[in-house]
């Protein structure tokens, strides 16, 4: 069963001539328990799909379901967002710098309308591999990659099936990049969630996904496999480019 | 000659609980090159640059045996020299164009107060230069660019936009700070071209700061890895991938690839050892 699916999807900002198309035709889905990947440059729209999935970019058109509910408008009813979660890209940024990680958890729990909250709290820290030493400290007081590990578990809290990731590990060093990664590569696998992830880095997207959309200038110009990636069977000539400049810097390239 | 001889480098912030060493005897030369430091966030390798523009502020302290522009002792000079210094001969290219520019003035005024600062150019001569080096960095539309705040740039343009800045007064030695970590990887290729080309061409030197060993792999000449305040290990960049010191092995093991999938990644396990080690000097 597909959990997500998309279906020529247009998203723009502004009106009349201010109008800028971020997606034009976007079609593809996303198989429940797998893992999907956007790749492109920035503004290449693949940020815009998430966020007009979840209601914040509100002009749309075309068709978009989660777990066969259709969706329209910008207003998402309670339970998508028991079912949809967002992983945002800078865990600098997307964390209260006043409130402690408990705080944090805490709101989108009792948000959520869920009573025993101290006990989830500790397995939901438990879960990402914080101790429970983390629980009272802000955000200031723990690393990034620890940060970015709280963002998790703030998105894990109302138990969704969909967690949609943008760039979750550009802020993080490589190491602590691998230990995220495997987090979510372990959590995906324990609690067989979808994820739509985001990324400009390929060999991410390559550890982690089995399909991959490659995107440029708002369409989608190429769905291939990771097993295709990686043997550098691609059709699209930008495709071809990214991942040419994924391994490195080439003087010869224009 | 080399342009630049730095030897035991040290920068020392105080703190509530004592002295705390950023960068730990730090040495290495510069010469027409293309030198990279790499090492994680917190490894000191930002701070070694700035170190070398003096822009450390008080209570900070830069310590040296020396550190030589060509000879001339950067310690030794007046705040005033400096200012020749700064932006003339030596530039940097700081990581987040967002905190680089000015954000209430426009962009071509930003280049030009560069460029006329140091070489005191007309207005019109500037112009022109200004829009000269945002064709370099291959922005299009310059002339709008010129009449943009910063704020109506993306991520991407933004660097592009410094670095045009950075190299409007051609420098000596350019510092590059993450110059590209912000950028597409098709205006990464473009902007490591215009600075490879400055390298060869004009004899320019480069340091090169990335956490992205791949990148400085392919694109450096020699490397220097920096743990905690110090070199650990100093390669040439094309052998960066055969290094022996368990640091720089972790960080590459750590690296998801695309031609040797697995199912989990290694991480880094850290020996407090490390941080005892004597800094391993990067001079030629």
């Amino acid at each position: 069963m597909s959990s997500l699916e998309f279906e020529n999807l247009n998203v723009w900002f502004g009106d009349g001539p201010d109008r800028v198309d971020a997606v034009t035709g976007a079609t593809f889905d996303v198989e429940s328990g797998t893992s999907f990947g956007l790749v492109g440059e920035s503004g290449s729209g693949k940020s815009t799909i998430l966020r007009a999935l979840v209601g914040l970019a509100r002009n749309w058109s075309g068709r978009m379901t989660v777990g066969g509910l259709e969706l329209r408008g910008y207003k998402r009813p309670r339970a998508f967002y028991r079912d949809v979660q967002m992983v945002f890209q800078d865990p600098y940024a997307s964390l209260h710098p006043r409130q402690t990680v408990d705080a944090v958890l805490g709101e989108t729990l009792k948000l959520h309308g869920f009573s025993d909250i101290d006990r989830r709290i500790k397995t939901l820290l438990d879960d990402v591999g914080l101790g429970p030493e983390f629980r009272f400290r802000y955000p200031h007081q723990i690393s990034g990659g620890q940060r970015q590990r709280v963002a998790i578990a703030r998105a894990l809290a109302p138990e969704p099936s969909v967690l949609l990731l943008d760039e979750p590990t550009s802020a993080l060093d490589v190491s602590v990049q691998a230990e995220v990664l495997n987090l979510l590569v372990d959590l995906r696998k324990e609690r067989s969630l979808t994820y739509l992830m985001v990324s400009h880095d390929l060999a991410v997207v390559g550890h982690m996904c089995e399909r991959v959309a490659v995107m440029q200038d708002g369409e989608i110009v190429e769905l291939l496999g990771v097993a295709e990636m990686r043997a550098m069977e691609v059709k699209h000539p930008y495709t071809r480019h990214l991942l040419e400049a994924s391994v490195g810097y080439n003087p010869r390239e224009a | 000659m080399s342009l630049l001889d730095v030897e035991n480098l040290c920068v020392t912030f105080p703190t509530r609980r004592g002295e705390f060493q950023a960068v730990r005897g730090v040495s290495f030369t510069l010469g027409q090159e293309r030198l990279g430091i790499v090492g994680e966030s917190g490894s000191g390798k930002s701070m070694t640059g700035r170190a070398i523009l003096r822009l450390i502020r008080p209570p900070g302290r830069v310590e040296a045996d020396h550190m030589r522009l060509e000879g001339r002792e950067l310690l030794q000079m007046s705040e005033k020299e400096m200012q020749g210094v700064r932006g003339q001969k030596i530039s940097m290219v700081m990581q987040d164009p967002k905190f680089s520019l000015n954000p209430v003035m426009k962009i071509g005024e930003q280049i030009i107060e560069i460029y006329r600062f140091h070489t005191g150019a007309g207005r019109k001569a500037a112009w022109a230069k200004a829009v000269e080096m945002l064709e370099a960095v291959s922005i299009r539309d310059q002339e709008r660019v010129m009449r943009a705040y910063p704020h109506e740039m993306s991520g991407g343009m933004g660097q592009r936009i410094m670095i045009a800045m950075m190299l409007v007064t051609e420098p000596k030695i350019l510092i590059a700070d993450e110059p590209t970590s912000a950028l597409d990887v098709s205006v990464q290729t473009q902007v490591l071209q215009i600075m490879d080309r400055l390298v060869r061409e004009r004899g320019m030197g480069l340091i090169f700061i990335s956490h992205d060993l791949n990148l400085v792999a392919s694109f450096c000449d020699r490397v220097l890895i920096m743990y905690a305040g110090r070199i650990v290990e100093t390669c040439e960049a094309d052998k960066l991938h055969e290094a022996q010191h368990p640091y720089t092995r972790g960080l590459l093991n750590s690296l998801p690839r695309l031609d040797e999938p697995s199912e989990r990644l290694d991480v880094l396990t850290r020996d407090p050892a490390w941080m005892e080690e004597t800094s391993v000097s990067g001079r030629v």
